[in-house]
Protein backbone atom coordinates (compact mmCIF):
# COMPACT_ATOMS: atom_id res chain seq x y z
CA UNK A 1 0.00 0.00 0.00
CA UNK A 2 1.24 3.28 -0.90
CA UNK A 3 1.35 6.18 1.54
CA UNK A 4 -2.50 7.76 0.61
CA UNK A 5 -3.29 9.52 4.21
CA UNK A 6 -0.93 11.89 5.14
CA UNK A 7 -3.97 13.43 7.52
CA UNK A 8 -4.09 9.68 8.94
CA UNK A 9 -0.99 9.79 9.79
CA UNK A 10 -0.69 13.14 11.46
CA UNK A 11 -4.02 12.23 13.40
CA UNK A 12 -2.22 8.89 14.77
CA UNK A 13 0.84 11.39 15.78
CA UNK A 14 -1.53 13.92 17.15
CA UNK A 15 -3.27 11.14 19.17
CA UNK A 16 -0.16 9.15 20.50
CA UNK A 17 1.51 12.76 21.60
CA UNK A 18 -2.18 13.67 23.23
CA UNK A 19 -1.72 9.74 25.15
CA UNK A 20 1.28 10.62 27.00
CA UNK A 21 0.56 14.36 27.50
CA UNK A 22 -2.51 13.08 29.30
CA UNK A 23 -0.80 11.34 31.60
CA UNK A 24 2.41 13.67 32.25
CA UNK A 25 2.89 13.09 35.84
CA UNK A 26 3.94 9.35 34.78
CA UNK A 27 5.47 10.63 31.44
CA UNK A 28 6.86 13.57 32.46
CA UNK A 29 7.31 14.68 35.63
CA UNK A 30 8.43 10.95 37.08
CA UNK A 31 11.48 11.16 35.01
CA UNK A 32 12.39 14.36 36.00
CA UNK A 33 11.86 13.01 39.50
CA UNK A 34 14.18 10.10 39.04
CA UNK A 35 16.66 12.35 37.25
CA UNK A 36 17.08 14.59 40.14
CA UNK A 37 16.95 11.56 42.71
CA UNK A 38 20.17 9.85 40.60
CA UNK A 39 21.59 13.19 40.30
CA UNK A 40 21.71 13.97 44.18
CA UNK A 41 23.17 10.27 45.30
CA UNK A 42 26.05 10.52 43.13
CA UNK A 43 26.70 13.57 44.03
CA UNK A 44 27.09 12.48 47.38
CA UNK A 45 28.39 9.04 46.32
CA UNK A 46 31.28 10.65 43.81
CA UNK A 47 31.93 13.70 45.91
CA UNK A 48 33.82 16.36 43.71
CA UNK A 49 35.64 13.60 41.77
CA UNK A 50 36.72 13.63 37.95
CA UNK A 51 35.90 10.67 35.75
CA UNK A 52 38.94 9.04 35.08
CA UNK A 53 40.75 9.20 32.06
CA UNK A 54 38.28 11.91 30.57
CA UNK A 55 38.80 15.12 32.94
CA UNK A 56 35.65 16.20 33.30
CA UNK A 57 33.91 16.57 36.42
CA UNK A 58 31.35 13.56 37.54
CA UNK A 59 28.44 15.85 37.06
CA UNK A 60 28.83 17.35 33.76
CA UNK A 61 29.29 13.44 32.64
CA UNK A 62 26.44 12.33 34.55
CA UNK A 63 24.23 14.57 33.52
CA UNK A 64 24.03 14.25 29.87
CA UNK A 65 23.97 10.28 30.53
CA UNK A 66 20.90 10.73 32.59
CA UNK A 67 19.00 12.78 30.06
CA UNK A 68 19.82 9.98 27.15
CA UNK A 69 18.57 7.06 29.13
CA UNK A 70 15.22 8.92 30.27
CA UNK A 71 15.00 9.78 26.16
CA UNK A 72 15.11 6.13 25.45
CA UNK A 73 13.41 4.69 27.94
CA UNK A 74 10.37 6.99 27.23
CA UNK A 75 10.89 6.31 23.58
CA UNK A 76 10.46 2.55 23.98
CA UNK A 77 7.10 3.16 26.29
CA UNK A 78 5.58 5.44 24.06
CA UNK A 79 5.43 2.98 21.32
CA UNK A 80 5.25 -0.54 23.53
CA UNK A 81 2.92 0.62 25.71
CA UNK A 82 0.46 1.95 23.05
CA UNK A 83 0.83 -1.12 21.37
CA UNK A 84 0.33 -3.51 24.15
CA UNK A 85 -2.42 -1.30 25.76
CA UNK A 86 -4.30 -1.57 21.55
CA UNK A 87 -3.89 -5.49 21.77
CA UNK A 88 -5.03 -5.89 25.24
CA UNK A 89 -8.35 -3.49 25.27
CA UNK A 90 -8.77 -4.56 21.59
CA UNK A 91 -8.64 -0.71 20.28
CA UNK A 92 -5.35 -2.25 17.86
CA UNK A 93 -8.28 -3.01 15.71
CA UNK A 94 -9.13 0.27 14.61
CA UNK A 95 -5.03 1.00 13.64
CA UNK A 96 -5.61 -2.12 11.44
CA UNK A 97 -9.09 -0.75 10.10
CA UNK A 98 -7.94 2.62 8.93
CA UNK A 99 -6.27 3.32 5.52
CA UNK A 100 -3.33 3.76 6.43
CA UNK A 101 -0.09 2.36 5.07
CA UNK A 102 2.74 0.58 7.36
CA UNK A 103 5.04 3.30 6.34
CA UNK A 104 2.58 6.28 7.99
CA UNK A 105 1.57 3.93 10.90
CA UNK A 106 5.52 3.33 12.02
CA UNK A 107 6.60 6.93 10.56
CA UNK A 108 3.66 8.39 12.60
CA UNK A 109 4.39 5.90 16.14
CA UNK A 110 8.46 6.88 15.61
CA UNK A 111 7.87 10.52 15.55
CA UNK A 112 5.32 10.12 18.90
CA UNK A 113 7.91 8.25 20.54
CA UNK A 114 10.83 11.05 19.65
CA UNK A 115 8.48 13.79 20.38
CA UNK A 116 8.09 12.24 24.16
CA UNK A 117 11.39 11.89 24.17
CA UNK A 118 12.50 15.49 23.24
CA UNK A 119 10.07 16.56 25.39
CA UNK A 120 11.39 14.67 28.40
CA UNK A 121 15.07 15.65 27.55
CA UNK A 122 13.99 19.25 27.38
CA UNK A 123 12.12 19.00 30.84
CA UNK A 124 15.24 17.33 32.72
CA UNK A 125 17.56 19.88 30.98
CA UNK A 126 15.86 22.59 32.24
CA UNK A 127 15.92 20.27 35.89
CA UNK A 128 19.28 19.16 35.83
CA UNK A 129 21.15 22.00 33.75
CA UNK A 130 21.25 24.76 37.24
CA UNK A 131 23.27 21.40 39.06
CA UNK A 132 26.33 21.87 36.58
CA UNK A 133 27.40 24.77 33.86
CA UNK A 134 26.62 22.02 30.79
CA UNK A 135 28.05 22.94 27.53
CA UNK A 136 27.04 22.54 24.06
CA UNK A 137 30.62 21.50 22.38
CA UNK A 138 28.68 19.77 19.17
CA UNK A 139 24.97 20.60 19.01
CA UNK A 140 24.80 18.87 15.70
CA UNK A 141 25.88 15.25 17.79
CA UNK A 142 23.27 15.95 20.75
CA UNK A 143 20.71 15.93 18.20
CA UNK A 144 21.67 13.04 15.93
CA UNK A 145 22.08 11.24 18.72
CA UNK A 146 18.90 12.06 20.52
CA UNK A 147 16.88 11.62 17.76
CA UNK A 148 18.35 8.66 16.00
CA UNK A 149 18.21 6.91 19.73
CA UNK A 150 14.47 8.09 20.25
CA UNK A 151 13.39 6.44 16.83
CA UNK A 152 15.78 3.36 17.37
CA UNK A 153 14.02 3.14 20.91
CA UNK A 154 10.57 3.62 19.79
CA UNK A 155 11.50 1.43 16.89
CA UNK A 156 12.50 -1.27 19.80
CA UNK A 157 9.13 -0.89 21.76
CA UNK A 158 6.73 -0.93 18.50
CA UNK A 159 8.35 -4.35 17.70
CA UNK A 160 8.38 -5.39 21.86
CA UNK A 161 4.37 -4.07 21.75
CA UNK A 162 3.73 -6.34 18.35
CA UNK A 163 5.65 -9.43 20.20
CA UNK A 164 3.76 -9.43 23.48
CA UNK A 165 0.61 -10.83 24.14
CA UNK A 166 0.15 -8.99 27.80
CA UNK A 167 1.76 -6.50 30.22
CA UNK A 168 3.57 -9.42 31.96
CA UNK A 169 5.52 -10.02 28.34
CA UNK A 170 6.13 -6.02 27.95
CA UNK A 171 7.42 -6.22 31.19
CA UNK A 172 9.73 -8.97 30.64
CA UNK A 173 11.28 -7.15 27.82
CA UNK A 174 11.34 -4.03 30.27
CA UNK A 175 13.25 -5.20 32.52
CA UNK A 176 15.05 -8.04 31.08
CA UNK A 177 16.62 -6.41 27.88
CA UNK A 178 16.44 -3.05 28.28
CA UNK A 179 16.96 -1.81 31.39
CA UNK A 180 20.20 -3.72 31.67
CA UNK A 181 20.94 -2.72 28.19
CA UNK A 182 20.41 1.34 29.32
CA UNK A 183 21.61 0.65 32.93
CA UNK A 184 25.16 -0.83 32.02
CA UNK A 185 25.55 1.43 28.64
CA UNK A 186 27.82 3.89 30.16
CA UNK A 187 25.36 6.54 31.95
CA UNK A 188 26.78 6.08 35.50
CA UNK A 189 30.75 5.15 34.45
CA UNK A 190 33.32 5.95 31.54
CA UNK A 191 33.76 2.16 30.49
CA UNK A 192 37.71 2.89 30.84
CA UNK A 193 36.98 2.08 34.37
CA UNK A 194 35.90 -1.36 33.46
CA UNK A 195 38.45 -4.71 32.99
CA UNK A 196 39.16 -5.43 29.67
CA UNK A 197 36.53 -7.86 29.35
CA UNK A 198 33.77 -5.94 30.40
CA UNK A 199 34.90 -3.02 28.12
CA UNK A 200 34.96 -5.00 25.17
CA UNK A 201 31.43 -6.49 25.91
CA UNK A 202 30.67 -2.57 26.44
CA UNK A 203 31.62 -2.30 23.19
CA UNK A 204 28.76 -4.99 21.81
CA UNK A 205 25.99 -2.65 23.45
CA UNK A 206 24.84 -0.86 20.77
CA UNK A 207 23.15 2.06 23.66
CA UNK A 208 26.65 2.58 24.77
CA UNK A 209 27.43 4.30 21.30
CA UNK A 210 24.07 6.77 21.64
CA UNK A 211 24.52 7.69 25.68
CA UNK A 212 28.27 8.36 24.55
CA UNK A 213 27.72 10.20 21.35
CA UNK A 214 24.98 11.99 23.03
CA UNK A 215 27.17 13.07 25.87
CA UNK A 216 30.04 13.80 23.53
CA UNK A 217 28.10 16.38 22.22
CA UNK A 218 27.56 18.59 25.50
CA UNK A 219 31.40 18.27 27.03
CA UNK A 220 33.31 17.03 23.92
CA UNK A 221 35.07 14.05 25.09
CA UNK A 222 33.91 10.44 25.09
CA UNK A 223 35.51 6.52 25.34
CA UNK A 224 34.78 6.45 21.60
CA UNK A 225 35.14 8.83 18.29
CA UNK A 226 31.73 9.84 18.24
CA UNK A 227 31.92 10.55 14.24
CA UNK A 228 32.72 6.94 13.76
CA UNK A 229 29.79 5.94 16.15
CA UNK A 230 27.54 7.83 13.91
CA UNK A 231 27.60 4.81 11.67
CA UNK A 232 26.81 2.36 13.60
CA UNK A 233 23.88 4.44 15.11
CA UNK A 234 22.57 5.41 11.79
CA UNK A 235 22.95 2.16 10.41
CA UNK A 236 20.95 0.50 13.23
CA UNK A 237 18.30 3.43 13.22
CA UNK A 238 17.49 2.53 9.50
CA UNK A 239 17.26 -1.12 9.84
CA UNK A 240 15.11 -1.01 13.30
CA UNK A 241 12.69 1.39 11.21
CA UNK A 242 12.68 -0.88 7.89
CA UNK A 243 12.20 -3.97 10.55
CA UNK A 244 9.24 -2.26 12.09
CA UNK A 245 7.84 -1.12 8.51
CA UNK A 246 8.23 -5.26 7.28
CA UNK A 247 6.64 -6.02 10.65
CA UNK A 248 4.09 -3.90 10.48
CA UNK A 249 3.29 -4.64 6.81
CA UNK A 250 2.99 -8.65 7.21
CA UNK A 251 0.79 -7.62 10.42
CA UNK A 252 3.11 -9.59 12.51
CA UNK A 253 1.95 -11.21 15.78
CA UNK A 254 -1.30 -8.32 15.17
CA UNK A 255 -3.32 -10.28 12.47
CA UNK A 256 -4.46 -13.63 12.55
CA UNK B 1 -20.48 3.29 -8.31
CA UNK B 2 -21.14 -0.43 -9.09
CA UNK B 3 -24.83 -1.82 -8.30
CA UNK B 4 -23.36 -4.44 -6.11
CA UNK B 5 -21.60 -2.89 -2.95
CA UNK B 6 -19.82 -6.22 -1.60
CA UNK B 7 -18.79 -9.10 -3.66
CA UNK B 8 -17.62 -11.76 -2.00
CA UNK B 9 -16.28 -15.02 -4.74
CA UNK B 10 -14.97 -17.85 -2.86
CA UNK B 11 -13.50 -16.83 0.16
CA UNK B 12 -11.65 -19.18 2.44
CA UNK B 13 -9.59 -19.11 5.75
CA UNK B 14 -7.60 -21.36 7.48
CA UNK B 15 -6.28 -20.10 11.07
CA UNK B 16 -2.45 -21.47 11.53
CA UNK B 17 -4.36 -23.88 14.26
CA UNK B 18 -5.69 -25.56 11.30
CA UNK B 19 -9.73 -24.56 11.86
CA UNK B 20 -11.25 -24.04 8.57
CA UNK B 21 -13.51 -20.58 9.41
CA UNK B 22 -14.56 -20.21 5.86
CA UNK B 23 -15.13 -22.35 3.02
CA UNK B 24 -16.01 -21.33 -0.20
CA UNK B 25 -18.35 -18.09 0.81
CA UNK B 26 -19.51 -16.61 -1.87
CA UNK B 27 -22.37 -13.63 -1.40
CA UNK B 28 -23.04 -10.32 -3.56
CA UNK B 29 -24.82 -7.69 -1.36
CA UNK B 30 -26.18 -5.37 -3.51
CA UNK B 31 -25.93 -1.13 -3.28
CA UNK B 32 -28.40 0.60 -0.84
CA UNK B 33 -29.75 -2.70 1.09
CA UNK B 34 -29.73 -4.38 4.46
CA UNK B 35 -28.41 -7.06 4.54
CA UNK B 36 -28.66 -9.94 7.58
CA UNK B 37 -25.57 -12.10 7.33
CA UNK B 38 -26.72 -14.91 9.91
CA UNK B 39 -25.25 -17.95 11.48
CA UNK B 40 -24.71 -19.24 15.16
CA UNK B 41 -21.56 -18.53 17.39
CA UNK B 42 -18.76 -20.07 15.55
CA UNK B 43 -19.94 -19.95 12.15
CA UNK B 44 -17.68 -17.72 10.53
CA UNK B 45 -19.63 -14.08 10.30
CA UNK B 46 -16.59 -12.17 12.31
CA UNK B 47 -13.85 -14.22 10.42
CA UNK B 48 -15.37 -12.69 7.34
CA UNK B 49 -15.85 -9.20 8.82
CA UNK B 50 -12.54 -8.86 10.08
CA UNK B 51 -10.90 -10.57 7.11
CA UNK B 52 -12.87 -7.56 5.04
CA UNK B 53 -11.54 -5.21 7.66
CA UNK B 54 -7.82 -6.03 7.83
CA UNK B 55 -8.30 -7.56 11.35
CA UNK B 56 -7.17 -10.73 9.92
CA UNK B 57 -5.22 -12.01 7.04
CA UNK B 58 -6.70 -12.91 3.90
CA UNK B 59 -7.24 -16.78 2.57
CA UNK B 60 -8.17 -17.73 -0.19
CA UNK B 61 -10.93 -16.22 -2.69
CA UNK B 62 -11.47 -12.08 -4.24
CA UNK B 63 -13.33 -9.33 -2.46
CA UNK B 64 -14.97 -6.45 -4.44
CA UNK B 65 -15.97 -3.26 -2.97
CA UNK B 66 -18.24 -1.45 -5.08
CA UNK B 67 -16.13 -3.06 -8.12
CA UNK B 68 -12.78 -2.44 -6.24
CA UNK B 69 -10.86 -5.09 -5.26
CA UNK B 70 -10.37 -5.66 -1.15
CA UNK B 71 -7.45 -6.66 -1.04
CA UNK B 72 -5.25 -5.14 -3.36
CA UNK B 73 -6.89 -1.26 -3.00
CA UNK B 74 -7.10 -1.55 0.73
CA UNK B 75 -6.74 2.15 1.27
CA UNK B 76 -9.63 2.96 -1.00
CA UNK B 77 -11.78 0.57 0.42
CA UNK B 78 -11.29 1.24 3.84
CA UNK B 79 -12.37 4.46 3.49
CA UNK B 80 -15.79 3.32 1.71
CA UNK B 81 -16.43 1.11 4.56
CA UNK B 82 -16.90 1.33 8.07
CA UNK B 83 -17.34 -1.55 10.43
CA UNK B 84 -18.38 -1.54 14.51
CA UNK B 85 -16.47 -4.59 15.78
CA UNK B 86 -18.34 -7.40 17.79
CA UNK B 87 -15.83 -6.81 20.92
CA UNK B 88 -16.02 -3.37 22.36
CA UNK B 89 -12.65 -1.98 22.00
CA UNK B 90 -12.03 1.56 23.69
CA UNK B 91 -9.55 3.85 24.00
CA UNK B 92 -9.17 4.81 27.91
CA UNK B 93 -7.25 7.87 27.34
CA UNK B 94 -10.37 10.03 25.43
CA UNK B 95 -13.45 11.22 25.59
CA UNK B 96 -16.18 10.30 22.64
CA UNK B 97 -15.90 13.66 20.91
CA UNK B 98 -12.14 13.23 20.88
CA UNK B 99 -12.39 9.52 20.09
CA UNK B 100 -14.47 10.32 16.78
CA UNK B 101 -12.25 13.58 16.08
CA UNK B 102 -9.59 10.79 15.78
CA UNK B 103 -10.96 8.33 14.08
CA UNK B 104 -11.79 10.86 11.41
CA UNK B 105 -8.63 11.99 11.06
CA UNK B 106 -7.12 8.32 11.02
CA UNK B 107 -9.58 7.75 8.13
CA UNK B 108 -8.12 10.43 6.61
CA UNK B 109 -11.04 12.92 6.81
CA UNK B 110 -10.93 16.42 7.94
CA UNK B 111 -13.42 16.24 11.54
CA UNK B 112 -17.27 17.31 10.18
CA UNK B 113 -18.06 18.65 13.89
CA UNK B 114 -21.99 18.87 12.12
CA UNK B 115 -21.83 15.30 11.61
CA UNK B 116 -20.25 14.10 15.16
CA UNK B 117 -22.61 16.47 17.26
CA UNK B 118 -25.17 14.29 14.95
CA UNK B 119 -23.60 11.25 15.76
CA UNK B 120 -23.60 12.14 19.61
CA UNK B 121 -27.31 13.46 19.58
CA UNK B 122 -28.58 10.25 17.73
CA UNK B 123 -26.70 7.75 19.48
CA UNK B 124 -27.41 9.34 22.61
CA UNK B 125 -24.06 10.49 24.02
CA UNK B 126 -24.05 13.82 24.10
CA UNK B 127 -24.32 14.11 27.55
CA UNK B 128 -20.88 11.94 28.02
CA UNK B 129 -19.23 13.50 25.61
CA UNK B 130 -16.57 14.64 27.83
CA UNK B 131 -16.41 11.71 29.87
CA UNK B 132 -13.30 9.76 29.07
CA UNK B 133 -14.81 6.02 27.28
CA UNK B 134 -13.38 4.41 30.77
CA UNK B 135 -16.90 6.09 32.36
CA UNK B 136 -19.05 4.80 30.05
CA UNK B 137 -21.41 2.02 30.25
CA UNK B 138 -21.19 -0.83 28.03
CA UNK B 139 -23.94 -0.11 26.44
CA UNK B 140 -22.75 3.51 26.16
CA UNK B 141 -19.29 2.44 24.77
CA UNK B 142 -21.35 -0.42 22.25
CA UNK B 143 -22.86 3.35 20.59
CA UNK B 144 -19.64 5.00 20.25
CA UNK B 145 -18.01 1.75 18.15
CA UNK B 146 -21.05 2.71 16.13
CA UNK B 147 -20.42 6.49 16.03
CA UNK B 148 -17.10 5.21 14.94
CA UNK B 149 -17.90 3.61 11.91
CA UNK B 150 -20.29 6.06 10.61
CA UNK B 151 -18.00 8.91 11.34
CA UNK B 152 -16.20 9.20 7.96
CA UNK B 153 -19.75 8.60 6.07
CA UNK B 154 -18.62 5.33 4.63
CA UNK B 155 -21.19 4.03 1.97
CA UNK B 156 -20.73 0.08 3.38
CA UNK B 157 -21.88 -0.19 6.71
CA UNK B 158 -20.72 -3.55 8.63
CA UNK B 159 -22.76 -3.75 12.01
CA UNK B 160 -21.33 -7.17 13.63
CA UNK B 161 -24.03 -7.73 16.20
CA UNK B 162 -24.29 -3.99 17.15
CA UNK B 163 -26.71 -4.05 19.52
CA UNK B 164 -25.52 -6.46 22.03
CA UNK B 165 -26.09 -5.14 25.46
CA UNK B 166 -28.06 -1.86 24.16
CA UNK B 167 -31.34 -1.64 26.03
CA UNK B 168 -34.66 -2.25 24.04
CA UNK B 169 -35.58 1.32 23.75
CA UNK B 170 -32.51 2.65 22.73
CA UNK B 171 -31.92 -0.19 20.12
CA UNK B 172 -35.24 0.94 18.69
CA UNK B 173 -34.30 4.34 18.06
CA UNK B 174 -30.45 2.86 17.15
CA UNK B 175 -32.21 0.68 14.09
CA UNK B 176 -34.68 4.05 13.51
CA UNK B 177 -31.14 5.90 12.63
CA UNK B 178 -29.78 2.67 10.30
CA UNK B 179 -33.21 3.40 8.62
CA UNK B 180 -32.69 6.25 7.65
CA UNK B 181 -29.38 5.82 6.54
CA UNK B 182 -30.21 3.49 4.70
CA UNK B 183 -33.05 5.31 2.88
CA UNK B 184 -29.97 7.83 2.06
CA UNK B 185 -28.50 5.13 0.18
CA UNK B 186 -25.82 3.71 2.72
CA UNK B 187 -25.80 -0.28 2.19
CA UNK B 188 -25.88 -1.85 5.44
CA UNK B 189 -24.67 -5.34 6.21
CA UNK B 190 -25.64 -6.46 9.92
CA UNK B 191 -25.34 -9.36 11.74
CA UNK B 192 -27.06 -9.90 14.73
CA UNK B 193 -28.77 -12.66 17.14
CA UNK B 194 -31.85 -10.74 17.66
CA UNK B 195 -33.55 -12.70 14.65
CA UNK B 196 -36.47 -10.46 14.76
CA UNK B 197 -34.60 -7.21 13.86
CA UNK B 198 -32.83 -8.81 11.10
CA UNK B 199 -36.75 -10.24 9.87
CA UNK B 200 -38.10 -6.74 10.08
CA UNK B 201 -34.90 -4.43 8.41
CA UNK B 202 -33.22 -7.00 6.24
CA UNK B 203 -34.51 -7.34 2.62
CA UNK B 204 -31.92 -10.01 2.10
CA UNK B 205 -30.25 -12.58 4.09
CA UNK B 206 -27.75 -14.97 4.13
CA UNK B 207 -27.03 -17.63 6.56
CA UNK B 208 -23.64 -19.38 7.16
CA UNK B 209 -22.62 -22.30 9.33
CA UNK B 210 -19.55 -23.65 10.26
CA UNK B 211 -17.34 -22.11 7.16
CA UNK B 212 -20.01 -22.27 4.35
CA UNK B 213 -23.40 -20.71 3.14
CA UNK B 214 -26.24 -22.54 3.75
CA UNK B 215 -29.36 -20.06 2.62
CA UNK B 216 -28.62 -16.93 0.50
CA UNK B 217 -32.18 -15.65 -0.87
CA UNK B 218 -34.15 -12.24 -0.21
CA UNK B 219 -35.90 -12.29 3.32
CA UNK B 220 -39.74 -12.50 2.04
CA UNK B 221 -38.57 -15.06 -0.42
CA UNK B 222 -36.95 -16.93 2.67
CA UNK B 223 -39.85 -16.61 4.88
CA UNK B 224 -42.80 -17.24 2.14
CA UNK B 225 -40.82 -20.52 0.39
CA UNK B 226 -39.02 -21.95 3.70
CA UNK B 227 -40.81 -20.30 7.01
CA UNK B 228 -43.48 -22.80 7.71
CA UNK B 229 -46.27 -23.72 10.40
CA UNK B 230 -45.84 -26.10 13.59
CA UNK B 231 -47.47 -27.63 15.41
CA UNK B 232 -46.45 -26.62 19.50
CA UNK B 233 -47.73 -29.80 21.88
CA UNK B 234 -47.19 -28.51 25.92
CA UNK B 235 -46.98 -31.29 28.02
CA UNK B 236 -45.30 -29.56 31.10
CA UNK B 237 -42.35 -28.50 32.73
CA UNK B 238 -39.80 -31.17 32.30
CA UNK B 239 -40.08 -32.44 29.24
CA UNK B 240 -37.64 -33.96 27.60
CA UNK B 241 -37.32 -35.23 23.78
CA UNK B 242 -35.00 -37.80 23.44
CA UNK B 243 -33.00 -38.98 20.40
CA UNK B 244 -35.43 -42.10 19.85
CA UNK B 245 -38.36 -39.35 20.42
CA UNK B 246 -36.34 -37.57 17.34
CA UNK B 247 -35.96 -40.46 15.04
CA UNK B 248 -39.24 -41.29 15.35
CA UNK B 249 -40.77 -37.86 14.26
CA UNK B 250 -38.28 -37.06 11.65
CA UNK B 251 -40.53 -35.94 9.22
CA UNK B 252 -41.63 -32.92 11.42
CA UNK B 253 -38.31 -31.91 12.25
CA UNK B 254 -38.90 -31.99 15.98
CA UNK B 255 -37.62 -29.59 19.15
CA UNK B 256 -38.37 -29.50 22.28
CA UNK B 257 -38.28 -25.71 24.22
CA UNK B 258 -38.07 -28.14 27.90
CA UNK B 259 -42.21 -28.04 27.97
CA UNK B 260 -43.37 -29.83 25.21
CA UNK B 261 -42.76 -30.26 21.36
CA UNK B 262 -42.71 -28.72 18.47
CA UNK B 263 -43.35 -30.11 14.85
CA UNK B 264 -43.21 -28.45 11.49
CA UNK B 265 -45.90 -28.80 9.13
CA UNK B 266 -45.24 -29.16 5.74
CA UNK B 267 -45.34 -25.96 3.64
CA UNK B 268 -47.34 -27.16 1.11
CA UNK B 269 -49.70 -29.94 2.49
CA UNK B 270 -50.35 -28.89 6.04
CA UNK B 271 -50.36 -32.07 7.65
CA UNK B 272 -51.40 -30.87 10.91
CA UNK B 273 -53.64 -34.22 11.70
CA UNK B 274 -50.46 -36.81 10.84
CA UNK B 275 -48.53 -34.41 13.43
CA UNK B 276 -50.83 -34.33 15.77
CA UNK B 277 -51.65 -38.32 15.68
CA UNK B 278 -47.77 -38.75 15.88
CA UNK B 279 -47.08 -36.47 18.71
CA UNK B 280 -50.12 -38.09 20.47
CA UNK B 281 -49.04 -41.85 19.66
CA UNK B 282 -45.20 -40.91 21.23
CA UNK B 283 -46.34 -38.76 24.18
CA UNK B 284 -49.95 -39.11 25.16
CA UNK B 285 -52.33 -36.01 24.42
CA UNK B 286 -51.03 -32.76 25.33
CA UNK B 287 -52.18 -30.42 28.47
CA UNK B 288 -52.42 -27.89 25.02
CA UNK B 289 -51.74 -27.29 21.26
CA UNK B 290 -51.88 -25.20 18.79
CA UNK B 291 -50.45 -23.97 15.52
CA UNK B 292 -48.11 -21.07 14.87
CA UNK B 293 -46.73 -19.57 11.93
CA UNK B 294 -42.76 -19.67 11.85
CA UNK B 295 -40.58 -16.33 11.84
CA UNK B 296 -36.85 -16.18 10.95
CA UNK B 297 -35.81 -17.42 14.43
CA UNK B 298 -37.17 -20.70 13.84
CA UNK B 299 -36.39 -21.01 10.02
CA UNK B 300 -33.04 -19.83 11.82
CA UNK B 301 -33.29 -22.98 13.64
CA UNK B 302 -34.72 -25.35 11.53
CA UNK B 303 -31.79 -24.52 8.87
CA UNK B 304 -28.60 -24.70 11.25
CA UNK B 305 -29.48 -27.56 13.26
CA UNK B 306 -26.62 -30.29 13.32
CA UNK B 307 -28.21 -32.66 11.10
CA UNK B 308 -30.01 -30.06 8.78
CA UNK B 309 -26.38 -29.62 6.89
CA UNK B 310 -25.74 -30.27 3.79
Amino acid sequence: MRPVNPRGAWTLFVRETHRFMKVKMQTIVAPALTAVLYLLIFRYAMGARSVPGLDVDYFSFLIPGLIMMAMLQNAFANTSSSIIVGKVMNVHIYLLMAPLSAIETVAAFLAAAMMRALVVAGVLLLVLAPFSDLGFAHWELIMFYGVCGSILMGGLGLIGGMWAKKFDDMALVNNFIIMPLTFLSGVFYSVTQLPPLWQTVNHFNPFFYLIDGFRYGFIGVGDTDPYMALWVVGGSTLICMLVCWYLWHIGWKVKE
Amino acid sequence: MSEIALDLRHLSKVYANGKVALEDVSLQVPAGTFYALLGPNGAGKSTLINMLADIVRPGGGTARLFGHDMFRERAWCKRHMGVVPQEVAFDPFFNPREVLKITSGMFGCKPDMAWIDELLDRLELREQERKTTRQLSGGMRRRLLVAQALVHKPPLVILDEPTAGVDVELRRRLWDFMRELNAAGTTILLTTHYLEEAEELCEHVTIIDRGRVGTDRPMRELMREVAGRYLWLSYGEGFVLTDADKEALAAFQPRSNGRGVCLTLRHAQGGFHEAYEAAVARFGPPQDAGVRQEDLEDVFIRLTRKDNLS
